[in-house]
């Protein structure tokens, strides 16, 4: 059985049948409503292995299938699915992770009352994420882009009574929407420039030869390359989705949500959609390539951005005390890491980075859910502690998770992929600093990372909370060992030694000559970052809740700023915030004084005039054009003078101007 | 001409319908509401009809119906209709009903509430299918007069004055656009639509109201101009509006912007942009930054309304501004060397889409805040509400579509008209499409912090008390308006392709006399 490109939208269309069903179940249905979720997500992986294989078999090849959706003009808008590895290796993450997600989501909404609402938001949510993956056309990606937005609010305003998830919901959608403003215009600069929105369209698509090298070979403001200017706008759809700097400030918030919406969509998935769809426009992206006078390369900014970002968010993880706020900026720095290598010119190493994280950051945050669950709510690690006694398969789970994402060698996925990322940026023309800047990355994430352990799992219970916590039933600890397995797996596809990953996305790419060296050098780091976290937090445990942190009784100015996030909402909240507030009383002030008062001036004038006409006379008036019935009313408006109020000054303002242009025009005539 | 005359019969249905009313005095309430329902619903089936018989490739006006008239003015009864005034009838056939039944409950003279809504309606589909200007004015202007009494009699504690601002200034634009017209028929003897159009697009028109001299011509045009564009509302001259909306009884509101509105958009694309293609094409440049200013300034003036139908009527005036950028930019880029036809097909299909979305997710909005003031004893603040969605889902959830349909969600029907604005628009005034992507965000700001405040957060103010969910009739007038904006979020194909050959038509002719 090889599933055929044409029916790819099988694999979005079950979710979506699935949330159908949920939808239209009554509250009580919550049984109903998760198995008909589960069952859809497990045919879509099926369906979507399947893919894979069909995929593979055709190794560089974009199969495609387009359609009108409807017909415009002379031409039509058109849409379509396509199939290549890219698209099928991301089906399967997403099937495989959401599946796994979605069974431990029935143990850990167990008790909520919405929970088949809940059940039909993920697959909504699903439905969406898959259609963006089988896009063919900019326009139904971003179709589905912006309805996995909305799924994404839903679900972090899923417990809307509380005001922070509400906020915080609101926040995601509008600082997503902003990126999103920048996709737009570039989407319809795309458009207007091709004339199509389809990828892949026999030699006329957007990603082919002759698109691409039209639109590098023309120039626009600031003497960009037309792709340049494409590129980076869509890139802005990319830093809004993908939670990159200036846009992250969405992302930690997004925290509101229940632990597996943040595991699936703030980790594994939505987040990771504009990593993706850099990666699928990267022909656009890179064609400017060839360039030597232009001011930049579209990639060159998705490099620095990828780089600050990166930092950024390490940084700022250091100084959480939420075990989901250190996660949500672990995975800020993540993305930012494979923002950076698909800046550096390496896509492939992006994707393996995005494939492995999306499994070690899943565990992460159902391990973190695993612990909250079993601590009643508590998500502050310094209430927590010593739960690696009462919490022992989420101990080994998150241990693995940790081990993975802090690149700890060999034996775990996220080092090969780090590693991966490294070289590329290593072998990158342009300048040495995204490496650099990867690198002290590397010594961050290790720390905070050890620290979060230490603090969560070693020493002894600090709260009522987590002194009683006992460990979750199957349906929580099933999931986190499948996807431990998979933190460790997966690492294996992808390594310098049998990369058979890089060349099922891309045949084509050069086998990279293995830097020893820079391993090494990495290896250090990631022992250096293990070794501090573990000094300074691991060795003498937190003793009681209210303890100060080691770092911020060292630097307590450093530790300050990074536990407030760098001030950035702060900035914006003075900045953008004021600005929108000026604006919308401007325009509010505008109409009440200066438009509703010139009304109001008008028919002052008008009561004025009236006075003056009925004073005047009306013979004058009366002579030639009795004849028109606008006049009949015009006057007879303007002579009711027994009432008063404004809006009479108004009928008698009208009267009078009309009045006045009927002799102007019929003195004009005459002439 | 010897069918069934179809268009009168749309047309002067709803108003048997206010006569039948206007003559049972003596007829139980329930008896009443009934048989204006029916009345309205009139509209839906006839224009079925027409929709069946309807061949969207000719461009000509179908169903067509030439009468002598008043032969000394050589003034004809005209009626026809083509992809642009069938949707709008369609439209006007779906939020009748529905305003009806969102106002289902009126207490006072429910007989006389449904006779004015007939008479409005009427008035309003003959202005969509009127191809004379004598007629055409007629209904125009009397569209004004039930809607006067709706708005005043039926209306909240401002009613009386919101009514009369509403109806002066409207007279007051209506004044002008008579006048201009007066100088037409001087000038060419016709006020026929058609005719009035074929001279415009040769120049002869131009020609002969040059004989005026002076600044006349452009007098004539300006006068046309403010009397449709105080009917949109064009920014600025939309003051009126806010208030209007806001004092109106919920089916009033919902009829205003529904289909009223949509009579302004309907004048620029029938009559001005036809008649004065060179002046609006000179126009354009100082009117597309007026339609930016509705755009963007409309939807940061709703974040500053605490009264959710004054939100709601601001966002109309953003929606709106919408249609009139794309309009302005085709007619600015008329007659300029190398203007893409794609572009000017896409922002003008966009610009009638717009209207039909529009009409759909702004009635069902304003039948939101009239379930909300139901519920609140005549609150209608933004404050006076919280954690509706808690005491309500159902009501929740319709009413969460409507407004993510309203702020251009893909997969409902307000996403594809505004893409095709906007990819018409960029093709054709790059700049200004940039601008105008502001208002998209700040309509997503405010519509969120009216479903935030109102519907998320613990159960606050008038939710704290009982807060049944929608159940009948309310139910009634909702589901339909959100089933179709889901439909045609996921196939605009079954709107577009009425009026798709027209629309390719109109850009392929973008040239000046």
């Amino acid at each position: 059985m090889s599933l055929p490109v044409q029916h790819l939208c099988v694999i979005p269309a079950l979710p979506l049948l699935a949330a159908g069903i949920a939808a239209l179940t009554p509250r009580s249905g919550r049984k109903l409503a998760s198995g008909v979720a589960i069952a859809a997500m497990a045919l879509s992986f099926i369906l979507s292995c399947d893919a894979l294989a069909t995929a593979l078999d055709h190794p560089g090849a974009h199969q495609f299938f387009n359609f009108t959706w409807f017909d415009l003009g002379l031409g039509s808008v058109r849409l379509g699915w396509l199939l290549d590895p890219l698209t099928a290796l991301m089906c399967v993450m997403v099937t495989f992770v959401g599946l796994l997600i979605f069974v431990f989501s029935t143990g850990y909404m167990h008790e909520d009352a919405n929970a088949k609402q809940f059940f039909c938001f993920l697959s909504l949510f699903a439905a969406a994420m898959l259609g963006l993956l089988v896009a063919n056309s900019l326009l139904f990606l971003f179709i589905c882009w912006e309805l996995v937005g909305l799924a994404s609010y839903l679900l972090i305003g899923f417990w809307f009574h509380k005001p922070a998830a509400a906020a915080a919901a609101k926040k995601a959608f509008i600082t997503t929407r902003i990126g999103d403003l920048g996709l737009l215009l570039g989407m319809l600069w795309l458009y207007d420039s091709t004339g199509s929105l389809l990828f892949y369209d026999g030699g006329s698509g957007v990603l082919e030869a002759s698109a691409l090298s039209a639109l590098s070979t023309q120039l626009t403001i600031g003497g960009l390359a037309v792709s340049t200017a494409i590129g980076l706008l869509i890139f802005c759809g990319a830093v809004g989705k993908s939670g990159q700097f200036p846009l992250h400030v969405w992302l930690p918030d997004a925290m509101e949500g229940p632990t597996p919406v943040s595991a699936l969509i703030h980790a594994a998935t939505m987040v990771a959609a504009g990593v993706f769809l850099i990666a699928r426009v990267y022909p656009l992206m890179s064609a400017d390539l060839a360039l030597a006078n232009v001011p930049t390369h579209a990639l060159t900014v998705v490099a620095a951005i990828g780089a600050i970002t990166a930092l950024l968010g390490a940084l700022i993880a250091v100084g959480q005390n939420d075990i989901k706020r250190v996660l949500a900026f672990s995975t800020v720095s993540q993305l930012g890491y494979m923002m950076l290598a698909l800046g550096v010119g390496s896509w492939v190493a992006a994707i393996f980075h995005l494939l492995t994280h999306a499994f070690f950051k899943a565990l992460l945050f159902l391990g973190a859910g695993s612990v909250i669950h079993a601590a009643h709510h508590e998500q502050d690690i310094r209430q927590l502690g010593g739960l690696r006694t009462s919490l022992r398969v989420t101990f080994a789970t998150f241990a693995i998770g940790m081990m993975a994402l802090a690149g700890v060698p060999f034996l775990f996925s996220g080092f090969w992929s780090k590693e991966a990322i490294l070289h590329a940026a290593h072998g990158w023309g342009v300048s040495h600093l995204p490496l650099y800047v990867g690198l002290a990355a590397v010594v961050l994430t290790a720390f905070y990372m050890t620290r979060l352990v230490a603090e969560v799992f070693f020493g002894a219970p600090r709260s009522e909370h987590a002194s009683h916590a006992h460990e979750n039933p199957r349906s929580l600890t099933v999931p986190l060992v499948i996807l431990a397995v998979c933190a460790i797996a997966l690492g294996f596809l992808g390594t310098p030694y049998w990369p058979w990953l890089q060349h099922a996305l891309d045949p084509k790419a050069h086998a990279e000559p293995g830097g020893y060296g820079l391993m090494m050098l990495s290896i250090v780091l990631v022992a250096l970052g293990l070794g501090a976290g573990w000094a300074i937090y691991g060795r003498r445990p937190r003793a009681k809740a209210s303890a100060l942190d080691p770092l911020a009784a060292k630097f307590p100015r450093v530790h300050a700023a990074l536990a407030a996030r760098l001030g950035f909402d702060e900035l914006y909240a003075a900045t953008f915030g004021r600005l929108n507030d000026a604006l919308a009383t401007f325009a509010d002030a505008l109409d009440r004084h200066v438009f509703d008062g010139a009304i109001r001036f008008l028919s002052r004038l008008g009561e004025f005039a009236g006075i003056v006409n009925r004073e005047v006379d009306e013979d004058v008036l009366n002579g030639g054009f009795d004849a028109t019935s606008a006049k009949i009313r015009g006057s007879g408006q303007a002579y009711s003078r027994a009432q008063t109020g404004s809006a009479h000054g108004y009928l008698r303002m009208i009267a009078f101007g009309f009045v006045l242009l009927v002799l102007a025009v019929l003195l004009g005539g005459a002439r | 001409m010897n069918q069934l005359p179809l268009l009168s019969a749309i047309i002067f249905a709803p108003w048997i319908g206010a006569a039948v009313l206007a003559v049972l005095r003596r007829a139980p309430v329930p008896t009443s509401r009934i048989i204006a329902l029916l009345f309205s619903l009139s509209t839906l089936a006839l224009s079925g009809v027409a929709l069946g018989a309807f061949d969207p490739a000719r461009i000509a006006p179908q169903f067509v119906e030439r009468h002598d008239w008043i032969s000394a003015l050589n003034v004809h009864y005209h009626l026809g209709l083509d992809g642009l005034s069938l949707v709008l009838v369609l439209l006007t056939g779906v939020i009748t009903p529905v305003a009806l039944l969102a106002s289902w409950k009126v207490k006072q003279s429910p007989r006389l509430f449904g006779a004015l809504f007939l008479v409005l309606q009427g008035a309003a589909l003959g202005v969509f299918l009127a191809l004379d200007f004598f007629h055409w004015f007629l209904f125009w202007e009397l569209s004004l007069v039930p809607a006067f009494f709706l708005i005043k009699l039926w209306g909240g504690p401002g009613a009386t004055r919101a009514a009369y601002q509403f109806v002066v200034y409207t007279i007051g634009g209506s004044a002008f656009l008579l006048l201009g017209f007066a100088a037409v028929y001087a000038a060419t003897g016709t006020l026929d639509f058609t005719q009035l159009a074929q001279l415009g697009a040769d120049g002869t028109l131009q020609q002969k109201l040059a004989t005026l001299g002076g600044v006349w011509p452009t007098a004539v045009f300006l006068g046309v101009l403010l009397g449709l564009a105080v009917k949109v509302p064009l920014w600025p001259f939309h003051t009126w509006l806010p208030s209007a909306y806001a004092e109106a009884p919920t089916g009033a509101s919902m009829f205003l912007t529904g289909v009223m509105s949509k009579m302004g958009v309907y004048g620029f694309l029938r009559i001005l942009w036809p008649i004065f293609p060179s002046q609006l094409q000179v126009a354009s440049g100082w009117l597309l930054p007026l339609a930016l200013g509705g755009v963007v300034l409309g939807a940061w003036a709703a974040m500053r309304q605490q009264d959710l139908k004054r939100m709601i009527a601001y966002s109309s005036v953003n929606h709106l501004s919408y249609c009139l950028l794309a309009l302005f930019a085709v007619a600015g880029a008329t007659g300029r060397p190398g203007v893409s036809s794609e572009a000017a097909a896409a922002a003008l299909s966009g610009t009638i889409l717009q209207m039909f979305n529009h009409g759909l997710s702004a009635a069902a909005l304003f039948a939101c805040i009239g379930i909300l003031e139901t519920r609140a004893g005549g609150l209608r603040g933004l404050a006076d509400f919280g954690g509706v969605r808690t005491a309500a889902p159902l009501f929740a959830g319709l009413c969460g579509v409507a407004l993510f349909s309203s702020l251009g969600l893909p997969g409902l029907n307000g996403f594809v008209g505004e893409f095709l604005i906007f990819r018409g628009v960029f093709g054709l005034a790059p700049g200004v499409a940039a601008i105008a992507t502001l208002g998209l965000l700040a309509t997503a700001l405010f519509l969120l912090t009216f479903w935030q405040r109102v519907f998320h957060g613990p159960r606050a103010g008038a939710a704290t008390r009982a807060f049944a969910d929608v159940r009948g009739v309310e139910l009634a007038a909702l589901v339909p308006l959100v089933v179709l904006m889901v439909v045609l979020g996921v196939a605009p194909g079954l709107l577009t392709r009425l009026f798709n050959p027209l629309i390719t038509s109109w850009a392929g002719h973008l040239t000046l006399p």
